[in-house]
């Protein structure tokens, strides 16, 4: 017992703020990659090394339209490395409220050897920004985040109970969100927890390209969480399907099978990530709901 | 080609002794075999190599090669430790007569292997003890997924419920206990039906194959590049193995050698996914006992690992290292500092923290004598791995089949013969000592040179078996390539397919509460079961 307490005294605290700073990631993190839509000459090479799809184009005879969509997308920067227009950033906070979100297309017009120049159509606009978090982005971030614990006690009675399903994950996504109850991230200084039961939870955390053994196991879990409930989608496989698409075995997207609210892309996504679509889901709490049950 | 000389005699002994029965015996690499004969000498050859020459069947595995042959083969690895070479017995099954027949009577470790052959080839099993479904649950409709002409894209009809039946297990104050598919903690999917009188349990029957993904139909989709990124998914905490062996049965085949500098860092990687897994499953084990304490400290030592992996290669769980031909990404000086400092820090912290957990008499308490897998029964399941050396099973891929840059050092291999649950923690904490000790030693000797080979375009229908030692056990990937740079078939073998069978014996006869920490003392991937 002594030996127990001196070596937790001893160790001191190792929990981080974020999400009051910065994510503590490596420079040579892999996150979102960054296209130079203005200057970027050609979709195909990256296209071509693109494991998932996350890099595509659609060719008429005068009109590129080129796209990224950051749900495929499982960060290895085979892309940055064939193109000069791609840059991988180290930025992980990708969550985003709807697919349509993780989807940046442009129109270019096309030249007849195949490359593109003019921007016809500029990328659409996204609701997450390039790069890192803006100052009053953080900021914004941390008040949900202190927020969450009157929040929770308001609506949920006193926390957040969050049931993780693997609807056919490789278990990369799992090791991460097991991170979460480490003392470095401690998710449970937000008052929330992960739980047994889907009867206690509030939210449900999928990840996995949801596999046809699985459907039925994800539907009843979810049928067993009591109203309101939020649905999570973790990782590139949860989010799009991933490299594993659909095919005979699986459904693909979380979202096949159930109405997400957050999308938090990554391969698998790094704890920093899954806090950051795990607050913006709770944030989503305040929205008017379409069923009409959050009160 | 010529073959090893260890390996030579034995081909010697088994030629005469079989003569005219062997149709063909190639050679393709040194220490890697193929001897084809019909189907009848499956038995005879199986038990004769067991029985002189101390073989052990590790893969067995079906490939539809009808279009090229007109027949299906069936292929049976085995692994000669002491010879450091494999031998593989291919035989042809004929599309009109799709059977074969079973040797799980006499070989329990094939069971699953050969089940999983009739799911998904549609070749029935003769003589098989129990010849259900396993791979395909039962409500899945006719379809034989890995024969060519099977779409993989193919869209099945829905999912209508459950329609498995568990064996039922009678006797006065029998009951069964229903555990899964969605488990209480954060980890993978798959079914427990315990049944119990009173406390011990009787029987465990395990049902997995919940998250198969068409894993390997999808290899044969893929340009073959692109195939290294899929490896990595086959399972997540062993991204980077999964994706070496991938690599490694590739440029086998295209018979390339990886530069020395990509060897070693191979290795140094290897060893990472080794540490970061075996410190997060001996924090596990301990909080399976509900000694939080160690689990915390156990993940805050996880966690320096994993941010290490991110500034070494990009990505925490090592993902996107890996490519055919050698590494991505090199080490600078600073990134090989920060490397030099976490083994330095992670020393004295590990040990630290083994003293905490050794301290802790009701924590060994109830280690000690838990799930126990005796070493007669680990060997004839075929155990390999953390489970197979806690009970007895002097094995190591690193030591005896040695790949990336496992020749230049000496590998210790940890054995015991109790076969608890304590001594898969020993095996641990020993491999995570000479994990530390291999990374310095790798370090000390980084040759400078290029990353990666080029491998050129793969010649068609050729054959390869590349192998890795995950810190789960023996990783194998077997490939035979199509023309234009695709595969024709890939076959991955996850230890975890092997020892999952052991859970069901080492659990006999202890308490349910007791069964959280005996898995999580096996600590078998799902998805590397299941694929
Ligand atoms: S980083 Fe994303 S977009 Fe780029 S090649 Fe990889 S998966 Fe495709």
């Amino acid at each position: 017992m002594f030996e127990i307490l001196r070596k937790s005294l001893g160790t001191g605290v190792v929990t981080t703020s974020y999400p009051a700073t910065p994510p503590e990631v490596s420079i040579r993190a892999r996150g979102r990659p960054e296209i130079d839509w203005a200057n970027w000459k050609d979709a195909r090479p990256a296209a071509t090394i693109c494991p998932t799809g996350a890099i595509d184009f659609k060719d008429t005879a005068v009109a590129r339209t080129a796209s990224l969509d950051l749900a495929r997308c499982i960060f290895c920067g085979l892309c940055a490395d064939v193109d000069k227009a791609i840059r991988m950033t180290n930025v992980c906070e990708c969550a985003a409220r709807s697919r349509n979100d993780l989807m940046t297309s442009a129109s270019y017009s096309l030249r007849p050897d195949g490359t593109h120049d003019r921007l016809v159509s500029p990328p659409t606009t996204e609701k997450t920004q390039h790069g890192q978090l803006s100052a009053s982005q953080r900021e914004s971030l941390e008040v949900i985040g202190e927020q969450i614990k009157l929040r929770a006690d308001k609506i949920f009675g006193r926390s957040l109970h969050i049931r993780e399903v693997d609807a056919g994950s490789c278990n990369g996504c799992e090791v991460e969100i097991v991170g979460l109850n480490s003392p470095v991230y401690d998710i449970e200084r937000f008052g929330i927890h992960f739980v047994a039961s889907p009867r206690h939870a509030d939210m449900l955390l999928v990840t996995g390209p949801v596999t046809r053994n699985l459907e039925l196991a994800l539907r009843k879990t979810h049928n067993a969480m009591p109203d309101p409930r939020l649905v999570v989608a973790v990782g590139a496989c949860g989010c799009s399907g991933g490299i594993f698409g659909q095919n005979y075995a699986t459904v693909g997207a979380v979202d096949a099978v159930l109405p997400v609210d957050v999308y938090i892309p990554g391969c698998p996504p790094n704890p920093h990530a899954l806090l950051h679509g795990i607050l913006l889901a709770m944030g989503r709490v305040s929205q008017p709901s379409t069923s009409g049950q959050v009160t | 080609m010529n073959v090893l000389s260890s390996l030579q005699p034995i081909l010697n002994e088994v030629k005469q002794r079989f003569g005219e029965r062997l149709n063909a015996v190639v050679s393709p690499r040194a220490n890697e075999v193929y001897v084809h004969a019909k189907m009848d000498l499956v038995a005879g050859f199986c038990a004769h190599l067991y029985r002189k020459w101390k073989a052990r069947l590790v893969s067995l595995f079906a490939d539809d090669a009808r279009p090229s042959d007109g027949v299906f083969h069936l292929y049976y690895v085995f692994a000669l430790d002491a010879a450091h070479s494999f031998i593989t017995l291919r035989v042809p099954v004929s599309p009109e007569q799709p059977e074969f027949t079973s040797l799980t009577n006499a070989l329990p470790s094939v069971n699953w292997q050969e089940r999983e052959i009739q799911d998904l080839f549609g070749l029935k099993l003769i003589g098989h003890p129990n010849p259900r479904r396993c791979a395909l649950h039962d409500d899945w409709p006719e379809v034989y997924p890995l024969r060519k002409n099977f779409e993989l894209r193919t869209k099945l009809p829905p999912f209508e419920g459950e329609r498995h039946h568990f064996r039922t297990v009678e006797g006065e104050g029998v009951f069964q206990v229903p555990v899964g598919p969605v488990h209480a903690g954060i980890i993978e999917p798959g079914h427990f039906r315990f049944s119990v009188a009173g406390e011990p349990v009787l029987y465990l029957q395990i049902r997995l194959f919940y998250t198969h993904k068409a894993t390997e139909k999808l290899f044969e989709n893929l340009p073959v590049q692109h195939c290294v990124r899929l490896a990595e998914s086959i399972s997540g905490d062993s991204g980077f193995a999964h994706a070496t062996a991938f690599c490694h049965a590739v440029e086998r085949l295209a018979g390339v050698e990886v530069p020395p500098r990509a060897r070693v860092l191979r290795s140094i990687c290897l060893e990472l996914e080794r540490l970061y897994n075996h410190i997060a499953d001996i924090g596990a084990i301990c909080t399976d006992v509900a000694f939080v304490t160690a689990h915390m400290h156990a993940m805050r030592l996880k966690e320096r690992v994993l941010r290490v992996n991110e500034t070494l290669t990009g990505n925490r769980l090592l993902r996107g290292m890996a490519c055919l031909g050698g590494v991505r990404f090199d080490w600078d000086h600073d990134q090989l500092k920060t490397l030099a400092q976490l083994v330095a820090e992670l020393k004295p912290e590990f040990e630290s923290l083994v003293k905490l957990i050794e301290g802790s008499s009701s924590t060994l308490d109830r280690l000690e004598h838990a799930g126990v897998l005796k070493p007669e029964v680990a060997r004839d399941l075929g155990v390999v791995g953390i489970a197979g050396r806690a009970s007895g099973f002097d094995h190591d891929l690193r030591r005896d089949f040695p790949h990336a840059a496992y020749d230049q050092v000496k590998v210790h291999v940890p054995v015991y013969q109790v076969g608890d649950v304590e001594h898969r923690m020993q095996v641990r904490i020993d491999e995570v000592r000479e994990s530390l000790s291999l990374i310095e030693q790798f370090t000390a000797r980084l040759p400078n040179g290029p990353l990666s080979v080029e491998l050129g375009e793969l010649p068609a229908d050729s054959v390869a078996l590349g192998y890795v030692e995950g810190w789960r056990g023996e990783i194998f990937h077997w490939i035979r390539t199509a023309p234009g740079n695709r595969l024709a078939r890939c076959k991955v073998k996850d230890p975890s397919l092997q020892n999952w069978p052991a859970m069901s014996e080492a659990i006999l006869g202890n308490i349910i509460p007791d069964f959280p920490v005996v898995n999580k003392s096996f600590n078998l991937s799902y998805s590397g079961t299941d694929r």
